[in-house]
């Protein structure tokens, strides 16, 4: 058995915060992804032209970058902003916060694209129909086209979610106490490198595979009716 | 805004996109070679084959590239043999462990690329070469290899960019490419937004010549197909 030298714990509790921070991103990434979508896909250019250059921008840059930038940049911004309304302290934003938002960010271009191309896929005719029958766009769009979109783009959310849970680990280069980080500070006390970062890998192996398998759930569950009516 | 900053540190940042480039240069051409028999070993019907190539691949998809930098230029450390082998100057420089992590990496998501593409290859088009009277090698070599490369452009271009971008983590073990680069002016100048925009616009572009260059070779490679239609 290999010995952790009580560092065991820590790395689980880095692990929990790696969690913590892959789900709040992911809820930051899909209400911009399908805001992103929604925009795309509208009728007014200021608003394609803010989201295409939305998902251009950021799925161009590293995602270290964009997370070195949130956190770094966004302390001028905030003091900045804080001053306006009478306050003029410094401000600074958290490496969560920080993280949250900048893997929210990456999550949500690529989501964007996820959506776009699922709502998309929807016939023609099913919304036609939906026209026919009265309802406006905002309801057709509720009724018809979100339900179907949950389904036809549950596969390329679940693989950017595993790219996701592996970009947490960028956070720990802003100081997050994250797995990565748990790992660094373990390696810092027992001198042990290899031991201590192949644990974390395999805790991120670990995390991917349950993530796969609910991914696997959720799309077999998403896609029931589909089956039924094909048998 | 300090536009100032950036004009004077253009010179440096340039230089970080030398290093990037070459990284990823490197990375992708060890990466491609790495690739190739993975994916045939994963495509294999011997369990001894597909086995490794399959623990290979999923170790390197499953965990974080960061992680892997750290297990290659840190952990090695750990082992006395490792710091006593002939392979130690290499080892112990941050520039050839960033290129051994990175292009372990790189292999496997490419192995995958590949296998997918093998597999996507008409059954028909074997059967027909089988009946012509191929081995399997000649197979291989004159008809599904060939076709695979084809089918597994887009998604490898996909990989190249995905690569590039990731050669940004080279900055964690000291490197200064791009990314280390804009660091350590920051870390001089306190002019995050400034230097953080120049460095970003720099992987635009260079994600932007990369897709151009990439579409011409794409459409050249492929213009035999592009006739049919």
């Amino acid at each position: 058995m290999i010995d952790f030298q009580g560092f065991g714990n820590q790395l689980l509790l880095g692990a929990a915060v790696t969690l913590a921070l892959a789900f709040g991103a992911l809820t930051v990434g899909l209400v911009l992804g399908l805001a992103g979508a929604a925009a795309k896909l509208s009728h007014f250019v200021v608003l394609r032209t803010i989201a295409g250059t939305y998902t251009t921008v950021v799925r161009g840059l590293p995602e270290l970058l964009v997370v070195l930038v949130i956190y770094f940049g966004s302390s001028g911004l905030l003091t900045a902003l804080a001053g306006w309304f009478g306050h003029d302290e410094f401000v600074e934003m958290g490496p969560f916060t920080a993280g949250v938002i900048a893997l929210g960010l990456t999550f949500g271009a690529y989501a964007t694209e996820v959506f776009r191309g699922a709502i998309l896929a929807i016939p023609k005719g099913q919304i036609e129909a939906a026209q026919a029958h009265g309802m406006g766009r905002a309801l057709t769009f509720r009724r018809i086209v979100l339900p179907q979109v949950w389904r036809i783009a549950l596969p390329g959310l679940g693989n950017l979610f595993l790219v996701l849970l592996k970009d947490t680990s960028l956070v720990s280069v802003i100081g997050l106490d994250e797995l990565m980080r748990k790992s660094t500070i373990a390696v810092g006390f027992t001198r042990e490198p290899f031991t201590f970062y192949l644990a974390a890998a395999f805790l991120y192996l670990l995390m991917t595979v349950l993530a796969m398998a609910l991914i696997g759930r959720a799309e077999r569950s998403a896609s029931k009716g589909l089956r039924q009516a094909g048998a | 805004m300090n536009f100032e900053v950036i004009a004077d540190n253009i010179p440096k940042l340039l230089q970080g996109v030398g290093l990037t480039v070459e990284l990823v240069v490197l990375s992708v051409f060890v990466g491609f070679i790495l690739a190739v028999p993975t994916a045939l070993a994963r495509v294999s019907r011997m369990w001894w084959l597909r086995g490794p190539a399959y623990g290979y691949i999923f170790f390197f998809r499953g965990t974080p590239l960061l992680v892997q930098i750290f297990l290659v230029y840190y952990g090695l450390s750990q082992f006395e043999t490792v710091r006593t082998s002939a392979l130690w100057p290499i080892l112990r420089e941050p520039y050839w462990c960033a290129i051994i992590a990175f292009a372990l990496n790189t292999g496997a998501y490419t192995a995958e690329i590949f296998r997918g593409a093998i597999e996507a290859v008409p059954s028909g088009q074997i059967e027909a070469a089988r009946a012509c009277g191929m081995t399997h090698a000649l197979a291989y070599r004159r008809i599904i290899l060939p076709q695979a490369f084809r089918i597994a452009l887009p998604a490898y271009g996909n990989e190249i960019i995905l690569m590039l971008k990731g050669s940004a983590l080279a900055s964690t073990i000291t490197l200064l490419d791009l990314t280390g680069m804009a660091r350590t002016i920051i870390a001089r100048t306190y002019m995050p937004v400034e230097i953080f925009l120049a460095a970003g616009l720099l992987y635009l572009l260079l994600t932007f010549i990369f897709t151009q260059a990439y579409q011409v070779l794409e459409r050249h490679l492929t213009r035999h197909v592009a006739l049919q239609r």
